[in-house]
């Protein structure tokens, strides 16, 4: 199944994507678990990758693309910033400044929602109810929920993830089959 | 009233709550190796049954019914799939389970798939819970080595693996039969029923969907008994055979406007006055209420005056609301514009609408923008008529649409409209002086994108 050479995807995520098989009756159903996979290490899913998923799960890359598409969540053109920050904007944050929250901190980085900065430190994208709506307003940035913020704190907990993300990302192997026509 | 002792949330706040040893020690897991080695599957839905369990994700459906709907004599395999994808707005009660005190959801899951024979559960975790993932994880696999899960558990003849799997960020997932393709690695688009999940469900095989906290009442119920469990709530009426009543305690999570937001755990009937000043420590900043959500956001709005509605299963429907929903309350104070409430729930189902039926896919983007217009001073009498035409005919309800999605985007619109219609009036002639009473077609605001 794998007999096309892989662009994107390393032996490792390859493994990882086996490991699950067993899980499911059917391998389709692998197809959301190597997205995400891919997601974390590529921080985005360009279309290269989705012919390896597609070509490692034995489905047609059509079926693979057409699910990647439905899921907004998945970047394909390019990746999202080192830390990608959910600004939520449902009702329960809307009623003590989601809205507001959102619209500050995209001024103060200088970026539209859902556009990145330019030194690819930071995305941020509206979002609707992260359940965390006793904690509101708030922010899911990376993996770090903050809470209870108000602009200024929202800048200083967001320098923070960047600076723990920085640090992952140091200790992090890179992907080595890495083409870099893809991120044009 | 006698305090109400928690018990779904017995263990929140204490020291290891999330871990085995803490579980064991509170009494946890005998009960299903109690089941498994002396009752058989029937037994337990009979059980859960009696309890009079009705499911907490939102339509209240009753779970031992629910699972007697599987066919029997099956050769398998049924699958169990735990929604936990938590994504109607105000609700987080599946979080504060799952990340402190994940056994006890892990337990329930156990024994509801002892009692449909399913011998896979995957458990369907919304994206945005990292946290939640990891502790589910953790107690995943500190079960497997405590010989709960994998083959042939305590050398019975009933073998269970449980799996977790990701969502991507859409609400839509948390519909059962879009969660179902979403596993099956396609675009989540909700099924037409029939056929029911119970008779073809993912992977084409007998399947139950359940929520997070309905895993954890079947829990407190294998572990407490059925008398316990029917001691709280508000019992059926006996005037109305088909009603199941609002049986056992439920987790009320409390946000928006209020002191003290929190996810609560109180018995089934507590008054939305009760939530708030009791556990909610009042309106904030000394305020007054307007209104408040009694159950996510797709129920629609119950005013100041109707606060003194129960909310059990039934009592929401009562001032005009859907229902209970996900028990989600919302408080909203006397200086939320109303058109700005209607306006954010607009917005969410627009983003959220996964585009499969034309109503759905149009009638909230359409809402969208003439709430948009209506907020930018365009807005005209006419639209308010326009509004309720979408809000009445986009729908499973009026049969227009595959799923609930649509009935919980026009709920809201209709149950607003129809409470403060003053005052939307006033705000559009306020703002419109010229144009509100214009009846004529005018151009959109501004293009939204779909889903
Ligand atoms: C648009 C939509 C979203 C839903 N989201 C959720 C959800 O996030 N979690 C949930 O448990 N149920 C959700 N439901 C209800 C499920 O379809 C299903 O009824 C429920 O998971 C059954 O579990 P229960 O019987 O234990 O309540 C949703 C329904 C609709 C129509
Ligand atoms: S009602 Fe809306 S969300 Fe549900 S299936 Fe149809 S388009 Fe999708
Ligand atoms: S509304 Fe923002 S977390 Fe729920």
């Amino acid at each position: 199944m794998t007999s096309h050479a892989l662009k994107r995807l390393t032996p490792e995520m390859v493994a990882e994507i086996e490991a699950l098989a067993p899980r499911y009756p059917d391998r389709r159903a692998l197809v959301l678990p190597s997205l995400h996979l891919v997601n974390k290490a590529l921080r985005h899913v360009p279309l290269d990758a989705v012919v390896d998923v597609a070509n490692v799960l034995g489905l047609p890359p059509a079926e693979v693309q057409d699910t990647l598409t439905f899921y907004q969540f998945f970047h394909q053109q390019k990746p999202h910033g080192t830390v990608r920050a959910f600004v939520c904007r449902s009702i329960s944050c809307a009623l003590r400044g989601g809205d507001e929250l959102l619209e500050k901190l995209c001024s103060q980085y200088g970026i539209e929602p859902y556009g990145t900065t330019d030194d690819g430190s930071l995305t941020i994208e509206p979002a609707e109810c992260l359940g965390a709506c006793d904690f509101a307003p708030c922010v899911l940035a990376n993996d770090d929920l903050l809470k209870n913020l108000d602009p200024a704190a929202a800048a200083a907990a967001l320098e923070a993830v960047k600076i723990r993300a920085d640090q992952q990302n140091a200790q992090r192997p890179q992907p080595t089959t890495h083409s870099p026509m893809e991120d044009a | 009233m006698p305090p109400f002792e928690p018990v779904l949330l017995e263990a929140i706040g204490t020291p290891e709550s999330h871990t085995i040893a803490s579980y064991r020690a509170r009494g946890g897991y005998a009960p299903f190796e109690k089941l498994l080695a002396e009752k058989q599957p029937v037994d337990v839905i009979e059980l859960v049954k009696s309890a009079g369990l009705r499911g907490r994700g939102g339509a209240g459906f009753p779970t031992g019914l629910k699972w007697s709907f599987l066919p029997k004599d099956h050769p398998g395999p049924v699958y169990l799939c735990v929604n936990a994808d938590e994504s109607e707005p105000g609700t987080f009660n599946n979080r504060i389970l799952m990340e402190d005190d994940p056994h006890q959801v892990i337990e329930g899951t156990m024994i509801s798939s002892y009692a449909t024979r399913a011998t896979t559960a995957y458990i369907y975790l919304r994206y945005e819970y990292p946290h939640a993932w990891d502790r589910l994880q953790a107690a995943i696999d500190e079960a497997y080595a405590a010989g709960l899960l994998g083959k042939n558990i305590k050398g019975s003849n009933f073998s269970l693996d449980i799996y977790l799997h990701r969502g991507a960020a859409a609400y839509i997932c948390g519909e059962e039969t879009g969660l179902i393709e979403s596993i099956e690695g396609k675009r989540a688009w909700p099924r037409i029923k029939p056929p029911f999940p119970a008779i073809e469900g993912v992977f084409r095989k007998p399947t139950v969907v359940n929520n997070i906290e309905t895993m954890a009442c079947v829990a407190q119920i294998a572990r407490r008994g059925v008398d316990w469990f029917r001691s709280i709530g508000v019992p059926a009426d006996p005037a109305n055979p088909r009603d199941p009543g609002s049986y056992g305690p439920k987790l009320y999570c409390l946000s928006g406007h209020v002191e003290k937001p929190g996810c609560y755990e109180a018995p089934l009937g507590i008054t939305l006055r009760e939530l708030i000043n009791e556990y909610g420590g009042g309106v904030w900043k000394g305020r007054k209420a307007k209104a408040a959500i009694p159950g996510g956001i797709s129920m629609g709005l119950m005013t100041e005056a109707e606060f003194d509605t129960p909310l059990d299963f039934k009592g929401p429907g009562t001032v005009g609301c859907m229902g209970l929903g996900t028990a989600a309350v919302v408080v909203i104070d006397e200086t939320v514009s109303i058109v700005d409430f209607l306006h954010n729930s607009c917005r969410f189902f627009a983003h959220e609408s996964c585009g499969q039926c034309t109503p759905c896919r149009e009638g909230t983007n359409w809402n969208l923008r003439i709430l948009e217009r209506i907020r930018a001073g365009k807005g005209r009498l006419k639209d308010l008529e326009i509004l309720l035409e979408n809000g009445t005919t986009m729908g499973m309800m009026p049969g227009s649409t595959i799923c609930g999605l649509a009935d919980g985007a026009a709920w809201p619109i209709k149950n607003v409209i129809h409470k403060f219609r003053d005052e939307f009036e006033d705000y559009i002639k306020r703002t419109n002086p010229e144009g509100w009473m214009v009846t004529d077609p005018v151009p959109a605001l501004q293009i939204v994108g779909a889903h």
